[in-house]
């Protein structure tokens, strides 16, 4: 017996210049999971966000446990027996998992709050639901897999029944997905309701009892998982088939771009993050960084763009000596960077779409002319490069922090992909990215490659790394633990040499 | 394009109404008529010649002061120094003018550029301290604020080096040359023409120049900046003596222009009304203008409420920092008034921000 436990109907939002969401339908049943697919703007957060009450719909009717329901905002949401986990966590650091997850709605004795108490039901929850972590352990100092359990945490000890997942996978390494699999499987087995959004189509498959499938705001087809493929849902979601391998040809090395010799840095914690790194990139080849998360790729990244300051080795780039240079200068060699962090570092959100897409060039001719800006000129870059990389924004006026999120990326490769000549410094770049548009993005990648630029890829995704690279470094606690053609090497193998298993 | 220049003045208009249905209710507390008040207020401060040239004369400096806080907000940074920063302004401004006599052409811009640069050297050391150190520019403008004030009283002390020989024990410096005197066309202080171009300028460099750009950038997120090529600290800097300037140039205009000298306890106040001014224009540098007239009208016209009405001038003060409450707390004001937006821009967000960040 099903009970549906979130019932909505016609919901509908308009945004100046979108229709985000036009007229959608949904049902979740009790320990249901759903799955939310769609491209990059189809409306899926917006719909999500509406469910939650961030946004009051403009059209459309909600039931919640077969009661019709008015959410006047996200307190209510919680009231009502919702949870959401944003992608951006809302927990403070400095307190501990206890502290963070019974906030707002302490135990108390007389006055004060009951640790004793707070401490003793985190653990009954996590115990119940498997979600393992220490009460006491002080949120800042966690890795962020375990930071979203916190939050998981938050949503059941206030009594969700109903559990909004918005790309939480996006910030989460292969294995700390494969967790929070886990941890949803048995959520949905004692009878919460799960809506979960994500590109990722494996996970999809993995984890869902049933698909929705969105784009341009409306629900354009639903399934039972149970016999879906990746390539139909795909098909479904962009309209057209996707090829899930990356053309490429034979890489045609020449000379050598990046060649980074000794390099030691520390963290923003002052523990040495880089120790002794020597690699080369050579023009022509893309050569991939694999890696754990939090074993040096942040910090690599940045002392080779400029943002970190190097302790001791050296960095070259098309023989410049580049070891103390500026961002600026660096830009000016010809390298282009896709930052990790694309709403921190890579956005002004926001300024509009066209001025962030001179971000990085706003200073150069034809964009200013006497330190003065060119408005048209800035006008005519935005207008090539939203139509050439297929940025679906309303106008170049739009404020980029209203994009979505797979949009905000493509704003991002679209700036450091169209002006790089000799090296292109790509962190995580298809993070959150539809896969239609990760074909893209790979795409651009390996043409940037073929045009001979080098290609420093760092990313997450072993798949990714394996579809594109010509070469594979490995990193591992700050050292590079392996470094082979990618032809030679194995997924097995590289796995390992992730884990700290074998020295190379 | 209509509905988001509505959006941009909505907030402060509500703001300007909410306070003064706050001064009404206290008026009427009080046993007074607010109309009567009100009209008296309207009054005195736009009615003639003489009240226009007073409410001028009042809203110059705070133009200033509310540029000076304005263009600091921009890069992100809070000067509350405004105050420290047109004393000194006023101060150096007036010994340039005593002390000197040469060519108006060159008097004049002189003095009131010197009175600039030496509030200017006061941003200077907060903007380096700020990027080098860190210290939180709140922090060292407040600070300021009192070595400027302190400063600038023993200058006009007794046995201080600008005092007045003939002002026995009043402390003041003497009476500016002519030539360094601001004129007024038929009543009306030029000073304001002065305010009003530097706001211009203020508005030009930040829609129009790079470098309004990169200020823009390292304010609203000094990590993207800072990816962008742009040389944050210096930028910090920079913001610091240009924010500063004005705030002296404001000093220096109510003594070129109006007091005719310095004397402490003649300005007291008006660097503070800067943020006022700049929250209520939403750190647009033009609309500080518009803004800069309504809080000087109000200074303007409290005399004429008072003798009309019986009504304190320091109801004035109360309507101006409710204004200032219902500005600096959008959310209250969305709360009264039920708006619910969809998006916070991120001016709200900055504007609420930048006291703690
Ligand atoms: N606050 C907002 N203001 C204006 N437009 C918005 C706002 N939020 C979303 N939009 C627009 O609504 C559309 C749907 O956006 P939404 O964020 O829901 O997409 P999404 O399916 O979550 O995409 P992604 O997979 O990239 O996260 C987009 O065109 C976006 O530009
Ligand atoms: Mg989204």
């Amino acid at each position: 017996m099903t009970t549906s436990v979130l019932r909505a109907r016609g919901l509908t939002k308009r945004f100046p210049g979108v229709l985000a969401n036009d007229s959608v339908d949904l049902d979740l049943n009790r320990g249901e999971i759903v799955g939310l697919l769609g491209e990059n703007g189809a409306g899926k957060s917006t719909l999500v966000k509406m469910l939650f009450g961030v946004y009051e719909p403009d059209e459309g009717t909600m039931e919640i446990g077969g009661e019709p329901a008015d959410i006047s905002g996200p307190a209510d949401a919680i009231a009502k027996g919702m949870g959401m986990v944003h992608q951006h966590f809302q927990l403070v650091g400095p307190l501990t998992v206890a502290d963070n997850v019974v906030l707002g709605a302490e135990p108390r004795s007389g006055l004060f709050i009951d640790e004793k108490a707070a401490v003793e039901s985190v653990r009954e929850l996590s115990e119940k639901f498997g979600l393992d972590v220490d009460p006491g352990a002080v949120v800042e100092d966690l890795p962020v897999g375990v930071q979203q359990r916190v939050e998981i945490l938050k949503a059941l000890y206030r009594g969700a029944d109903i559990l909004i997942l918005d790309e939480p996978s996006a910030v989460l390494t292969p294995q700390e997905t494969d967790e929070l699999l886990e941890v949803m499987r048995g959520l949905a087995a004692t009878g919460v309701g799960i809506i979960f959004i994500t590109h990722k189509l494996r996970e999809i498959l993995a984890v869902t009892d049933r698909v929705v499938v969105m784009r341009g705001g409306a629900v354009v087809g639903a399934a039972d998982t149970a016999g879906s493929t990746q390539e139909g849902l795909a098909e479904l979601m962009v309209g057209r088939p996707v090829i899930f391998r990356v053309e490429k040809d034979q890489a045609v090395p020449g000379p050598t771009v990046l060649y980074v010799q000794g390099l030691v840095a520390r963290d923003d914690r002052d523990q040495r993050a880089l120790d002794n790194i020597s690699l080369q990139v050579r023009s022509g080849e893309i050569v991939g960084v694999a890696g754990v998360e939090g074993n040096g790729q942040r910090e690599l990244v940045e002392t080779l763009t400029g943002l970190r300051r190097i302790t001791s080795g050296t960095i070259t780039i098309d023989g410049e000596d580049v070891t103390r240079a500026s961002p600026r200068d660096i830009h000016r060699l010809g390298v282009g960077h896709v930052p990790e962090d694309r709403e921190k570092d890579g956005l002004v959100s926001s300024y509009s779409v066209a001025d962030n897409l001179v971000l990085n060039r706003y200073f150069k001719k034809p964009f200013s002319k006497s330190g003065l800006r060119d408005f048209a000129a800035i006008a005519r870059n935005a207008e090539k490069l939203v139509a050439d990389y297929g940025v679906a924004t309303p106008a170049i006026t739009t404020g980029v922090g209203t994009l979505s999120g797979g949009n905000k990326q493509k704003v991002i490769v679209a700036r450091e992909l169209s002006e790089t000549t000799s090296l292109v410094v790509a962190s995580q770049p298809t993070r959150g990215v539809d896969v239609g548009s990760i074909e893209f993005i790979h795409e651009q990648l390996v043409s940037a490659r073929d045009q001979g630029a080098g290609v420093l890829l760092v990313s997450a995704e072993l798949d990714e790394i394996f579809s594109l690279a010509d070469r594979i470094v490995v990193l591992y606690r700050g050292r590079v633990v392996g470094d082979m053609p990618a032809a030679d090497a194995t997924v097995e193998q590289v796995g390992l040499l992730m884990a700290g298993a074998v020295d190379a | 394009m209509k509905q988001r220049q509505w959006d941009a003045l909505r907030l402060p208009l509500i703001a300007v109404a909410l306070g003064l249905l706050v001064g009404c209710i206290l008026i009427v507390l009080a046993g007074n008529n607010p109309a009567t008040a009100y009209w008296a207020l309207v009054k005195g401060s736009l009615s003639g010649v003489t009240e226009l040239g007073r409410t001028l004369d009042k809203a110059t400096p705070l133009v200033m002061g509310g540029l000076a806080v304005a263009v600091a907000f921009k890069a992100g940074l809070f000067n509350i120094g405004g105050q420290g920063q047109l004393l000194l302004g006023a101060a150096v401004a007036a010994y340039f003018g005593f002390r000197f006599s040469m060519p108006t052409v060159i008097h004049l811009p002189l003095a009131m550029a010197m009175g600039g640069l030496a509030a200017g050297l006061l941003g200077w050391l907060v903007g380096v301290l700020k990027a080098t150190r860190g210290t939180h520019e709140v922090i060292t403008t407040i600070m300021l604020n009192f070595v400027a004030a302190n400063l600038t009283d023993w200058l006009t002390s007794r046995d201080g080096p600008w005092k007045d020989p003939e002002s026995g024990a009043i402390a003041r410096t003497p009476l500016v040359n002519e030539s360094a005197e601001i004129p007024r066309l038929g009543g009306l202080p030029t000073g304001f023409l002065v305010a009003v171009l530097a706001a211009g300028i203020c508005w030009w460099v930040f829609e129009k120049t790079n470098f309004g750009f990169e200020v823009r950038t390292t304010g609203l997120n000094p990590k993207a900046a800072r990816y962008a090529g742009i040389k944050t600290q210096r930028i910090i800097v920079t913001t610091m003596v240009m924010s500063a300037f004005l705030a002296g140039v404001g000093g220096a205009i109510e003594t070129q222009g109006v007091a005719g000298r310095f004397q402490p306890g003649f300005n007291t106040g008006l660097g503070f009304d800067g943020i006022t001014i700049a929250l209520l224009a939403r750190t647009n540098p033009l609309a500080v203008v518009p803004a800069a007239l309504l809080i000087g009208a109000m200074d303007a016209g409290s005399t004429l409420m008072q003798a009309e009405a019986d009504v304190a001038p320091e109801i004035i003060s109360v309507i101006q920092a409710s204004i200032l409450f219902f500005i600096a707390a959008p959310s209250v004001v969305r709360f009264i008034v039920r708006m619910r937006s969809d998006a916070a821009t991120d001016d709200d967000m900055r504007l609420s921000s930048g006291w703690g960040a």
